[in-house]
C-alpha cells in the first residue's frame, strides 16, 4: 500500500508531459474499476444461485421431506430414500477411498527411491483428478453393471470412490511434504522402523490437513450426478440394499427438475437446497478447521 | 505379485537394516503402499482400455470418417462425432472467452487492491462457488439463465450484433434461450473460480523485490501487472487456464440442462447443440448392450478422454515450469 502512495507522488514530478501522466492514471483507474466490477459480478452470481435455491427450495422443506420416500406426482412424498442413499454411497466411497488414497499419497511422498514409476503414478493421479466424471460412470458401468446384469448402489459407490481417491492422494502428499525433515530424523534416531515413522510421526503431524482434504473430497463427490446415472441409476422406493439400484439426491434432482409436474420440480428445488447447504457447510467447516488445526500441527 | 513382494522386501532390508524388528513391518507397509499406488495406474489403464475397446466397433465400422461425420441417426445406425465435438469445443471456447477476463479481474483485485480482511472473505466466496455441485448450476441455468437469455440477452444481441459483418453470423437465429452460448456461459461461471484461484496463487508468489522495484520506478499497479507480474507468471497462468479448460470440456450435468440437446452444426451461438458429455448422458440409458449406438457413445467417450488428456497434460507442464521459474 505504501508503495502506491510513493508512486502516486513520484508520477507528477518524474513524467515528461502531463498528457501521458493523465493517460496512465486514467488507464489505472479504468482497470481498477473493471476488476471491481468483475469481482462484484462473480459474487452476484454466487448470491443469485444461493438466493434462487433458498427462495424456491425452502417452500418444500417439511418434516415429511425427511421422513417419506419419493412418491408419484400429486401424492406428496419426500426425499428420505434419496438422502439416505446419497449418505450411504458417499460415506462408503469415502471408507473405500480413504485408505487407498492415503497409502498412495504416502507412496508418492515417501517412496521416491522407487524411481521413475513414482512420478508416473503422480502424473496419472493428477490426470484422474480432472478426468470427466461421466467417463468414470461409463467405466464402472462396463466393468460392474454390465457383467452383473443390473444397476446397484455398490457400482455407484465404486464410481464415487474412483473420483474420491485422487483428491485424497493430492492432499496427503502435499501435507506430508510439509512435515519437517527434523521430525523424521528424530524418530529414526530413536530407532523407529520406517513404517512407524510414517504412520506415527508423519501422518500424525499431517492429520489436520489430510482430514480437511478428506472432508473437501466428501463434499465434492456428494454432489456428483454424472457417474451415478449409469451405475446406481436411482430408485423411487426405499432401499438401502447395495446390490440393488439406489436413490441419491443429485440423480433425483436431475430426474425431477426436467419433469412436467409442479410438485416434482418443487421437490427438485428442495433437494438442490439440501445438497448445496450440506456441501457448502462441509466446505466452510473444513476450511475453518484447517485454519485452526492445520497450521498448529505442521 | 511374487516379484513385487520379493523385490520390496529385498530393497527395504538393504535400505534400512537398522532394526531387525521393523523389517517385517517395513516390508508389509511397502507392499501396501506400492499396491495402492499401482492400483491408480490399473484404474486409469482400465478406463482407457474399456473406452477404446468398447468404441472399437464404431471406429472400425465408420473408419476415420466417424470424427468428421455429422450424422447421429439411431434408426439407420449412422453415427458421427462431428457435431458433439464441435459443441464441446465451442462451449469451452465461449466459457474461456468469458471466464479468463473475469478470473483475471477477480485475482488482480484480490491480490493487489482488496483490503486483506475483505480479500479473505471474497476468496472464500470464490472457493464456495467452485464447490457448488454441477447439477445446481444446471438447474439454476435452466430456470433462471435460460429465460433471461431468451427474453433479454439474445434479442438484444441479434439486434445490435446480428448485422455486423463477420461475427454477425454468430448472433443470428431464434432466441430459444437454450443453446451453445448459454452452455458456454454456465461453464464460464463454473470454471472462473478454478482459473481465479490458480492466478491469485501465482500472483502472490512473485518475489516481492521484483514488484517493489517496478513500483519504485513509478509504475502504476496495472503497469506492474502487465510488464512485471504477467510476464513472470505467464506459464503458470496458462496452466491455470488449461486446468479450467479441462473442467469445461468434460462437464456434463450443467451443460445437459441448458444446451438444448439437438444434433446440429452451424454458425449461430443461439442454436441448440450438444456436447460429447451431454450426448452420452442423454443417449446412454437408451442404448442396448452390444449395439452400435453404445459403441459409438463409448468411442465419443474415448475421444473426450484424449482431448481432456492433452489439455491436462499441457496444464501440468505449464504449471510445473511456471512454478520452477
Amino acid at each position: 500500500m505504501s508503495a502506491q502512495k510513493v508512486q502516486a507522488g513520484a508520477t507528477d514530478g518524474w513524467q515528461r508531459g502531463g498528457a501521458q501522466a493523465v493517460r496512465r492514471r486514467i488507464v489505472e483507474r479504468l482497470v481498477s474499476v473493471l476488476c471491481c466490477i468483475a469481482t462484484v459480478v462473480v459474487l452476484f452470481l454466487l448470491f443469485s444461485i444461493l438466493w434462487t435455491l433458498v427462495t424456491r427450495g425452502a417452500a418444500g422443506l417439511s418434516l415429511s421431506t425427511f421422513l417419506h420416500s419419493t412418491a408419484a406426482p400429486g401424492s406428496g412424498g419426500g426425499l428420505a430414500n434419496a438422502i439416505v442413499g446419497s449418505c450411504e454411497q458417499t460415506l462408503l466411497a469415502a471408507l473405500l477411498g480413504t485408505p487407498i488414497g492415503m497409502l498412495t499419497g504416502v507412496y508418492l511422498s515417501e517412496f521416491s527411491h522407487d524411481g521413475k514409476i513414482v512420478s508416473f503414478v503422480r502424473f496419472v493421479s493428477d490426470m484422474m483428478l480432472s478426468v470427466p466424471s461421466i467417463l468414470v460412470g461409463l467405466f464402472v458401468y462396463l466393468m460392474v453393471v454390465e457383467p452383473a446384469g443390473h444397476f446397484s448402489g455398490m457400482a455407484g459407490t465404486l464410481a464415487l470412490a474412483i473420483l474420491f481417491i485422487p483428491i485424497v492422494v493430492r492432499t496427503t502428499e502435499d501435507m506430508l511434504h510439509l512435515v519437517p525433515r527434523a521430525m523424521r530424523e528424530a524418530a529414526y534416531a530413536l530407532g523407529a522402523p520406517g513404517w512407524r515413522v510414517i504412520v506415527s510421526i508423519c501422518l500424525r503431524a499431517a492429520r489436520g490437513g489430510i482430514m480437511t482434504g478428506i472432508l473437501l473430497a466428501l463434499a465434492r463427490i456428494s454432489g456428483e450426478t454424472a457417474p451415478l446415472l449409469f451405475t446406481s441409476l436411482g430408485n423411487l422406493n426405499w432401499s438401502t440394499n447395495l446390490n440393488a439400484p439406489m436413490a441419491s439426491l443429485p440423480v433425483i434432482i436431475y430426474q425431477y427438475a426436467g419433469s412436467a409436474y409442479d410438485d416434482w420440480v418443487q421437490m427438485a428445488w428442495t433437494g438442490a437446497l439440501l445438497i448445496t447447504v450440506a456441501v457448502l457447510a462441509t466446505n466452510i467447516f473444513a476450511r475453518w478447521w484447517l485454519s485452526r488445526n492445520g497450521t498448529a500441527s505442521s | 505379485m511374487m516379484v513385487v513382494s520379493s523385490t520390496t522386501a529385498g530393497q527395504e532390508a538393504a535400505a534400512s537394516g537398522r532394526n531387525a524388528g521393523g523389517n517385517a513391518g517395513d516390508a508389509a507397509f511397502g507392499v501396501l503402499a506400492r499396491l495402492a499406488g499401482w492400483s491408480i495406474l490399473l484404474v486409469m489403464a482400465g478406463i482407457i482400455i474399456v473406452l477404446v475397446s468398447g468404441g472399437w466397433q464404431a471406429f472400425s465400422t465408420f473408419g476415420p470418417g466417424f470424427i468428421t461425420s455429422k450424422a447421429w441417426n439411431p434408426i439407420t445406425h449412422n453415427f458421427g462425432a462431428a457435431t458433439s465435438i464441435f459443441g464441446t469445443l465451442v462451449t469451452t471456447a465461449v466459457a474461456l472467452v468469458f471466464a479468463v477476463p473475469f478470473a483475471f479481474g477477480v485475482a488482480f483485485w484480490l491480490v493487489e487492491m482488496a483490503p486483506p480482511a475483505l480479500a479473505r472473505v471474497i476468496e472464500m466466496a470464490v472457493q464456495l462457488l467452485a464447490a457448488v455441485p454441477s447439477i445446481i448450476f444446471g438447474m439454476w441455468g435452466f430456470f433462471i439463465v435460460v429465460p433471461f437469455m431468451a427474453h433479454y440477452v439474445e434479442p438484444v444481441a441479434t439486434r445490435y450484433l446480428g448485422h455486423v459483418p463477420g461475427i454477425g453470423l454468430l448472433f443470428r437465429g431464434a432466441p430459444y434461450g437454450t443453446g451453445l452460448l448459454t452452455g458456454g456461459l454456465i461453464l464460464a461461471i463454473m470454471v472462473t473460480p478454478f482459473i481465479c484461484s490458480v492466478m491469485a496463487d501465482v500472483f502472490v508468489s512473485i518475489p516481492a523485490v521484483l514488484k517493489e522495484s517496478a513500483f519504485g520506478l513509478g509504475e502504476t499497479r496495472w503497469e506492474v501487472m502487465r510488464k512485471v507480474v504477467l510476464p513472470w507468471s505467464r506459464q503458470a497462468v496458462m496452466g491455470g487456464i488449461m486446468l479450467g479448460t479441462g473442467r469445461a470440456l468434460g462437464e456434463t450435468m450443467a451443460v445437459t440442462f441448458v444446451i438444448g440437446n439437438s444434433n446440429r452444426l452451424g454458425w449461430s451461438l443461439f442454436a441448440p447443440g450438444n456436447t460429447i458429455a451431454s450426448l452420452i448422458a442423454l443417449e446412454f440409458p437408451e442404448s442396448s448392450a452390444g449395439s452400435l449406438k453404445l459403441s459409438a457413445l463409448l468411442a465419443l467417450g474415448a475421444i473426450l478422454m484424449v482431448i481432456s488428456f492433452i489439455t491436462l497434460a499441457c496444464s501440468r507442464m505449464f504449471l510445473q515450469r511456471g512454478i520452477k521459474n
